[in-house]
């Protein structure tokens, strides 16, 4: 059986300032996977991609990438990895083409191998026009495409993107994804990703992993997660305005506007009762989507668990 | 990393640093220049034709080396430590720590480019004191082996500066209150004879005095103190501040969280 891509044991971090950051981290994430790790601000995410990376030093456990362990040999392990932080970690002044080439030259890349490599990854990101211009110049979604770049440079195995859509315009977003896929399902690059927007996560990741208060509270493929999901919110847009808001015996329906309302359905329940019920009322419904993000609901209905667990064992203790 | 990649890694880093001072040279190779001009007119031509010989030398042949050595030190110890802090305030230096680059490379890159912009200046500072002064080499390769030393020396102090400054402040304050007064108190313009035998002992106290006397009798031949000596201490603190440098980096001090 292959090595996983990135496997963690008993990840402690404690920071300075007696702030426990990371309780005791497991984690395995597959060659070829694209996984997702979620959780809250301050939760331990960038602490754990960050002791990954080498940037945070772990206080106790084991990291290893792809059979590495980054103990014994952490230089052949970072070989294996490309980096894109949350913040713009570039000099600003620099040219855009002297980042990327300079980052080869880290990794002991040829100029001769380093040139074309840059030209393909700028051109496939569309910054090859943008080149020789200072990398402050560039529009913050520029910025973003131009860590993915400099990351890619020399061919990383396992690549983590810490919030790389972060302030990205929708349309600049989606093109990202398709990137993203692409040197995920073509390239086999092992993608790890941090995200507030929980639709880039479902959309993009097989995987995910939610991280609270420094444990990882759960850690399944999307699929299974979702259909853990208990309750769906659908906002139903009506054909006519009605003035009195419809019942429907077992559904919580909730009037948004004239013409719109909103049912809470609870797995087990039929959506095809709730527009029975409509009808019955003359009441057409003309189109319905999610109100919410279905992975967002779990996620916030998981942390708020999470949280009530904690409370209760404070007030207990 | 092999042993050419570790070169690609170390020629990388060189040239960036290099190519970084020179983008900027209006605020890196002009100023020292004009300032070292100022001084060799102000102190050199106007102030030391009063003042006469100096060891037996003229008052400008005698602060000749003197200067040089001081941008030499001044320019290897800012570069390094303003351009490090940049790298860790614009959060860049992230890119060398996730990188499979050893540390040492890192620290001889930064210093390596610290050495070239104090040499650099030093060069230009020797060209604008050939308008002033004659000058002749008298021990060329141990003129050229201390000025080179001293560099790598003060260069890694700028590292060690820069990797403990937490803001812009930390990384002026050496510079200000340690090194301006101890170049100048270290025999740049006078020779320590001229003082009273206390602060002779004083001054032997002063690390610079023996980089600034070693460099003049390179130049001159002249020099208060042993020449041995002197070039024992520079290479006794290159070693020391290397190893202080190389352990902050391997502990991630000032870097890693």
């Amino acid at each position: 059986m292959a090595e996983p891509a990135l496997s963690i044991r008993g990840l402690t971090k404690v920071y300075g300032n007696g702030f426990e950051a990371l309780k005791g981290i497991d984690l395995d994430v597959a060659q070829g996977d694209f996984y997702a790790l979620l959780g809250p601000n301050g939760a331990g995410k960038s602490t754990t991609l960050g002791v990954v990376c080498s940037l945070v030093q772990k206080t106790a456990g084991q990291v290893s990438i792809f059979g590495i362990d980054i103990d014994t040999d952490f230089a052949r392990a970072k070989y294996h990895l490309g980096v894109v932080p949350q913040e713009f970690n570039f000099n600003q002044f620099e040219k855009v083409i002297d980042i990327v080439l300079a980052q080869a030259g880290y990794y002991g890349m040829s100029r001769r191998e380093a040139v074309p490599r840059a030209r393909q990854l700028l051109s496939d990101l569309g910054l090859w026009d943008k080149r020789n211009g200072s990398a402050r110049m560039l529009s913050g979604g520029m910025k973003r495409r131009l860590m993915i770049a400099r990351a890619l440079m020399h061919r990383p195995r396992l690549l983590i993107l810490d919030e790389p859509t972060a302030g990205v315009d929708i349309e600049l977003r989606r093109s990202m994804w398709e990137y993203m896929r692409h040197i995920n399902e073509v390239e086999g690059t092992t993608i790890i990703l941090t995200t507030h927007y929980l639709e880039e996560a479902e959309s993009l990741c097989r995987h995910v992993g939610i991280i609270n208060n420094g444990h990882i509270v759960r850690d399944t493929s999307v699929r299974d997660l979702l259909a853990e999901l208990n309750t769906e919110t659908f906002l139903l847009d009506l054909a006519h305005p009605v003035e009195q808001m419809p019942e429907v015996p077992g559904f919580d329906i909730r009037q948004v506007d004239e013409a719109q309302l909103s049912v809470l359905v609870q797995r087990g329940q039929r959506l095809n009762d709730v527009f029975s019920g409509l009808s019955e009322q003359g009441i057409q419904v003309m189109s319905m989507r999610n109100s919410a993000n279905r992975l967002e609901e779990m996620f916030v209905s998981m942390v708020e668990e999470q949280a009530d667990a904690n409370h209760n064992t404070e007030a207990s203790a | 990393m092999n042993a050419t990649q570790t070169a690609i890694a170390l020629w990388t880093l060189v040239v960036k640093e290099i190519k970084r001072f020179t983008r900027i040279w209006p605020q890196t190779l002009l100023p020292p220049s004009i300032t070292m001009a100022m001084y060799f007119i102000i102190f050199g031509n106007l102030i030391g034709s009063r003042i006469g010989e100096m060891d037996g030398y003229t008052y400008m042949d005698f602060i000749v080396p003197g200067l040089i050595m001081m941008s030499v030190i001044t320019n290897s110890y800012s570069n390094v430590a303003s351009s490090f802090f940049s790298n860790k305030f614009q959060r860049s230096v992230e890119e060398m720590m996730v990188s499979p680059m050893p540390n040492w490379v890192i620290l001889a890159g930064f210093i390596m480019g610290g050495m070239a912009r104090g040499l650099g200046v030093g060069l230009i500072v020797t060209v604008v004191s050939l308008f002033f002064s004659q000058v002749e080499v008298a021990h060329p390769m141990l003129t050229l082996c201390v000025v080179v030393l001293t560099a790598a020396l003060f260069a890694t102090g700028g590292f060690i500066n820069a990797l403990l400054g937490k803001k812009f402040d930390d990384i002026s304050i050496v510079p200000t209150f340690v090194l301006t007064p101890l170049t100048y108190l270290g025999g740049v313009f006078y020779s320590i004879s001229l003082l009273p035998d206390f602060w002779q002992g004083v001054s032997m106290l002063n690390p610079i005095l023996y980089m600034v006397n070693v460099f003049r009798y390179g130049f001159l031949g002249v020099s208060d103190i042993p020449v041995g000596w002197a070039l024992a201490a520079i290479l006794g603190f290159i070693v020391v501040l290397f190893g202080i440098a190389l352990w902050m980096l391997e502990n991630g001090k000032g870097i890693r969280s």
